[in-house]
């Protein structure tokens, strides 16, 4: 068990910078997912942290001890892979043993830690088999094992599950949830699935272009996006994020109707600033008979049961989602009046930017 | 007396452990070097063996071969022999006309070359030949392509020794071939004896033995070409031979000019199956450059290492000329 | 029969026979005689007596007179058919041959004696295998002691060989490093260079090192073969990468990683290197002949290409002898035919 600390993690390949002066700190126990689209820099600075590349500058310590310069076999740390990474000449057993023959345990060390492992991952059975022999949930569970057994000083995953189909997945999500419970280890999720680092992170670290965009707990993330691309990629389906203009003291205006929707907060911003307007579909209602309210042409309705989602247009705007509780009469082409919760209304500057009232 | 299964096993096993032991044995030195030059200076350790024998059997008797070439004497180390220039050059090349062997002061070396140009022209145009018919006809809907495959290849795996006596013995005095040549009411022909049959027969052996190989690149690459475009031939009615010209020839022709310039490369260094078979003989018919070569240092009265060299300079001049065009051909190939 | 003839005939459109089929198979049935033919050919004549060789024409099969042993007599005896002077034909053992008339007595009758005149007795034939063509050069010759070197040179020649060939490999697929391009180059070079050009050298080499006349100075110069860095390269280049981290983050170290990850996974190209390797040092020849000028350090092929020079009238040694270097080969052949011919359409090599 140990704590991380990343202190101003460059990495670049020639030219190209993929990493730009990240500074983490990871407390011993926690589970942290980064998160973010392909391309983010996610995988790299787990490898980073892995010792599996170099950094181009910046320092990484565990348990205060700097071991920027150390390769990956001196680190202490476990991974798995997204590929598994199985050995496939060697047997389960043996692909979980491999790593403590190399740290020079005594054969029955060695056994004892492999079968509890097996034991706690279902693979009991299965330990005289070639990785070929398994069902994909039975290979990713052996990955997993072989990071067990060494009992690292932090676990660290690459997208573990996106090899898995989905019903697998969410099983599998849950078992590593209850694992991370039974072990109390550090661990360090890489996803693009945001749902994944919903569900099982302590922390989301969040991350575009090589920046870390926002780092909190799943809810803070939820609930105060720091910025666009934060709303934007936490909550499913999307925020509605919809260009505006400030409107007087605590109001903007929306769409080619210039549609006045009330803050119910007071802001600094001068009439005429263009912010962007953000609310998650769940926060927007319906508005009674003779109620003042956005107007939108549905185009879409989606009826899963317990909930709908409206799917609409309004002149200037684009698309708009909203989410309705239980099952609706609605259709398409029929004119509705959006009203918005005050409460969960996020306005962003034109650089991006939260606008909150404690910083407004 | 095969010994009992299990002891068999437990053999295998201790084996095993052995060399798992030695591996470990190795591992621990090499831990102490990857400590010290870290993980990816590892690679210079990991090629050192292979880079000291590629110095010491390569790059440093390329140089060597060079001093030999420009040095005289019959001394085998360079330090002892006198520098003499381009001298052994001179004298090689020393010909009245170089369209006549027998003008020349080293009249040996220019037979050998004649006798390799004249090999290497007839057998690489009939191994290009009989290889391309046998894998065109191997790539025909053949029952038992396996085995046919098989039965032109064999001979690749033959030693050059085994094959040419192998041929030695059908093509002797008394042998099969002079037999079937009488039961059908001819005359015994003493094939070593006459200098046109003894290069004959050179050629054919070495055809017999390494067609299979070339047969089977050619295979490979009749087989790459899509079905669907004789499929689509046939559905425009164009006759077989009109494919063949107009499909096949164009799309094999870069495996064709893979196959030409190796058997080029691998004719100019014929030695071992006609120096068996006929020992470069009657006379001097069928003595090769590289037989030259391996006579002149090695097995001559007087062991002439300059000369040998300056030859081999040569010979190698034009091997890399022909290699540079293999190797111009296989990127065209793969591209 | 009837199905073996039908399974033949079986066209691909069910259709007529074209003229073209007819010239295949044709072709192909010329070939099986050329090819296979004069193998065979060599074979059945390395059973063949001494005497069975010299006959001409030769016989298809071998054979040789037969033997009796006849109550009186220490030897075994000749048989002949012999036509007495009635004009009947008896089987008689030959007792001695005095001029052009043969002393002959009954076999089941040792007592009656005949004189028969020498071309009214044709000998009586048995099929019979002259194994001692086999066994005697095994006493007489060092037949076993060259058989011993090219077991030696083959074997360990492969085994380092093997060794040094996919460490360089490993080298040059896993990592990266400086000179790395400077290292692929001169492997490309030395594709070029074939031992036929760097002889006298390679001898200068093989001299300074003091292997002249040992077995060494054959198994060490070929070893680090270019082609052979180059097919366990492209190999190794497949293996996923994320094995190899993998196997860092268990703390393997890099040795370990080759010996342990890479290697095993490696398996079928190191048994396509290895089996190359095998039938070059196997067959090797000229190279062996410039080095190795001492009788007891001769490998098959040079002991072999010695014995056609000294043995000329022995054919029945030779021809038993070339069998018997041939034989390593055609097995390896059998049994992995199609491991071979696939692995040289791939790489191109031999």
């Amino acid at each position: 068990m140990a704590e991380l600390t990343l202190s101003g993690i460059t990495k670049s390949f020639g030219a190209t910078t993929v990493i730009h002066a990240v500074d983490l700190q990871v407390a011993d126990g926690e589970f942290v997912v980064f998160v973010g689209p392909s391309g983010c820099g996610k995988s790299t600075l787990l490898r980073i942290i892995a010792g599996l590349e170099e950094v181009t500058t910046g320092s990484i310590a565990i348990d205060g001890v700097d071991v920027t310069g150390r390769p990956a076999s001196e680190r202490g740390l476990a991974m798995v892979f997204q590929s598994y990474a199985l050995y496939p000449h060697m047997s389960v057993y043996k692909n979980m043993a491999f790593a403590l023959e190399n740290m020079g345990l005594k054969a029955p060390e060695i056994d004892a830690r492999v079968r509890r492992a097996a034991t706690m991952l279902r693979l009991s059975d299965y330990l005289d088999r070639k990785p070929k022999a398994l069902s994909g949930g039975q290979r990713q569970r052996v990955a997993i094992g072989r990071a067990i057994v060494r009992d690292p000083k932090i676990f660290l995953f690459d997208e573990p599950l996106s090899n898995l189909d989905a019903e697998l997945r969410v099983a599998t999500r849950k078992e590593l949830a209850g694992l991370h419970a039974e072990l109390g280890g550090t661990m360090i999720y890489v996803t693009h699935d945001q749902v994944e680092a919903m569900t099982l992170a302590d922390r989301i670290v969040v991350l575009q272009g090589g920046r870390i965009e926002q780092i909190g707990t799943p809810l803070e993330l939820y609930n105060r996006p720091d910025n666009l691309f934060v709303a934007g990629f936490i909550g499913s389906p999307r925020m509605n994020l919809l260009p505006a203009r400030a409107a007087g003291q605590g109001a903007v205006a929306l769409g080619e109707a210039g549609q006045e929707v009330d803050l119910g907060r007071e802001t600094a911003l001068t009439a005429g600033t263009s912010v962007t307007l953000g609310i998650r579909p769940e926060h927007i209602a319906l508005a009674g008979e003779g109620e003042a309210g956005l107007a939108m042409t549905v185009d879409l309705v989606e009826r899963l049961g317990g909930e709908s989602y409206l799917y609409g247009s309004a002149p200037g705007l684009p698309q708009i989602t909203v989410r309705l509780d239980g099952q609706t009469s609605h259709g398409r082409g029929d004119r509705v009046a959006l009203r918005f919760a005050p409460a969960h209304l996020h306005l962003f500057d034109a650089a991006g930017k939260a606008l909150r009232p404690d910083r407004a | 007396m095969t010994p009992p299964l299990s002891l068999r096993r437990s053999a295998a096993r201790w084996l095993g452990l052995f060399v798992a032991a030695l591996m470990r044995l190795i591992d621990w030195p090499m831990r102490g070097l990857q400590r010290l030059l870290g993980e990816r200076r590892m690679a210079y350790v990991f090629l050192l063996p292979n880079l000291v024998f590629f110095s010491l059997f390569v790059f440093l008797p390329l140089i060597i071969n060079v001093v030999f070439s420009v040095t005289g004497g019959a001394a085998l180390f360079p330090s002892e022999r006198p520098y003499v220039g381009g001298g052994q050059y001179a004298y090689l090349f020393d010909c009245d006309s170089f369209l006549d062997p027998g003008s020349c002061r080293e009249d040996h070396f220019w037979r050998g070359v004649a006798n390799t140009l004249r090999f290497t022209t007839f057998q690489v145009v009939a191994m290009v030949l009989f290889s391309l018919v046998t894998a065109v006809v191997l790539n025909m809907r053949i029952r038992g392509r396996g085995f046919f495959r098989a039965v032109y290849f064999f001979p690749v795996l033959l030693s050059p020794v085994v094959v040419a006596l192998i041929w030695k013995w059908i093509l002797q005095r008394d042998g099969l071939l002079n037999a079937g040549l009488t039961a059908l009411g001819g005359q015994k022909i003493l094939f070593f004896i006459d200098p046109g049959w003894a290069m004959f027969w050179a050629i054919f052996v070495s055809i017999w033995a390494h067609m299979g190989f070339y047969t089977l690149i050619l295979l490979a690459g009749l087989q790459a070409i899509p079905a669907d475009l004789y499929e689509a031939a046939e559905m425009d009615a164009t006759p077989r031979w009109r494919a063949f010209w107009r499909i096949t020839l164009p799309l094999l022709w870069p495996n064709l000019v893979v196959v030409i310039v190796l058997a080029l490369i691998r004719g100019v260094q014929t030695f071992d199956e006609v120096f068996v078979l006929t020992g470069g003989g009657p006379g001097t018919a069928t003595l090769m450059v590289v037989q030259y070569i391996y006579e002149t240092a090695f097995s001559n009265q007087v062991q002439n290492f300059g000369l040998a060299a300056a030859a081999s300079v040569v010979l190698g001049i034009v091997l890399f000329g022909l290699t540079l065009a293999q190797l111009a051909a296989s990127r065209r190939r793969s591209a | 029969m009837n199905r073996v003839a039908r399974l033949l005939l079986v066209r691909r459109k069910s259709g007529r026979w074209h003229w073209t089929d007819i010239a295949a198979y044709s072709y192909l049935a010329l070939g099986v005689v050329l090819m296979f033919g004069p193998v065979l050919w060599l074979v059945l004549s390395s059973f063949k007596t001494q005497a069975g060789l010299l006959e001409f024409p030769p016989s298809l099969l071998p054979m040789s007179q037969r033997e009796v042993m006849v109550q009186g007599f220490p030897q075994p005896l000749p048989l002949f058919s012999a036509t007495l002077d009635d004009g009947s034909t008896r089987v008689l053992a030959q007792v001695r041959r005095i001029g052009i008339v043969a002393q002959m007595v009954d076999p089941e009758n040792p007592a009656q004696q005949f004189r028969i005149p020498i071309d009214k007795r044709t000998p009586v034939r048995e099929f019979k295998l002259a194994t001692e063509n086999y066994t005697e050069p095994l006493e007489r010759f060092a037949f076993t002691r060259f058989l011993g070197n090219s077991v030696f040179v083959t074997v360990v020649a492969t085994l380092i060989t093997l060794l040094i060939n996919s460490m360089a490999a490993y080298a040059l697929s896993i990592y990266e490093f400086k000179g790395k391009n400077a290292a692929m180059l001169m492997v490309v070079g030395t594709l070029m260079i074939p031992i036929t050009i760097i002889l006298v050298p390679v001898y200068l080499v093989i001299t300074k090192l003091g292997l002249v006349n040992s077995l060494w100075a054959v198994i060490l110069p070929g070893a680090a073969t270019p082609t052979g860095v180059f097919l366990l390269r492209q190999y190794m280049l497949t293996l996923p990468r994320d094995l190899i981290e993998a196997a860092r983050m268990d703390k393997a170290s890099e040795w370990q990683i080759y010996w342990r990850i890479v290697m095993p996974l490696a398996m079928p190209a190191l048994a396509v290197l290895a089996i190359f390797s095998i039938m070059w040092r196997w067959n090797e020849f000229l190279w062996p002949l410039a080095v190795l000028t001492k009788t007891e350090v001769h490998t098959l092929q040079i002991g072999l290409n010695a014995f056609q020079g000294e043995l000329q009238t022995q054919w029945h040694y030779l021809l038993a002898m070339t069998v018997a270097t041939l034989a390593p080969v055609a097995l390896v052949f059998v049994f992995l035919q199609r491991f071979i011919t696939t692995g040289i359409a791939n790489t191109g090599m031999k």
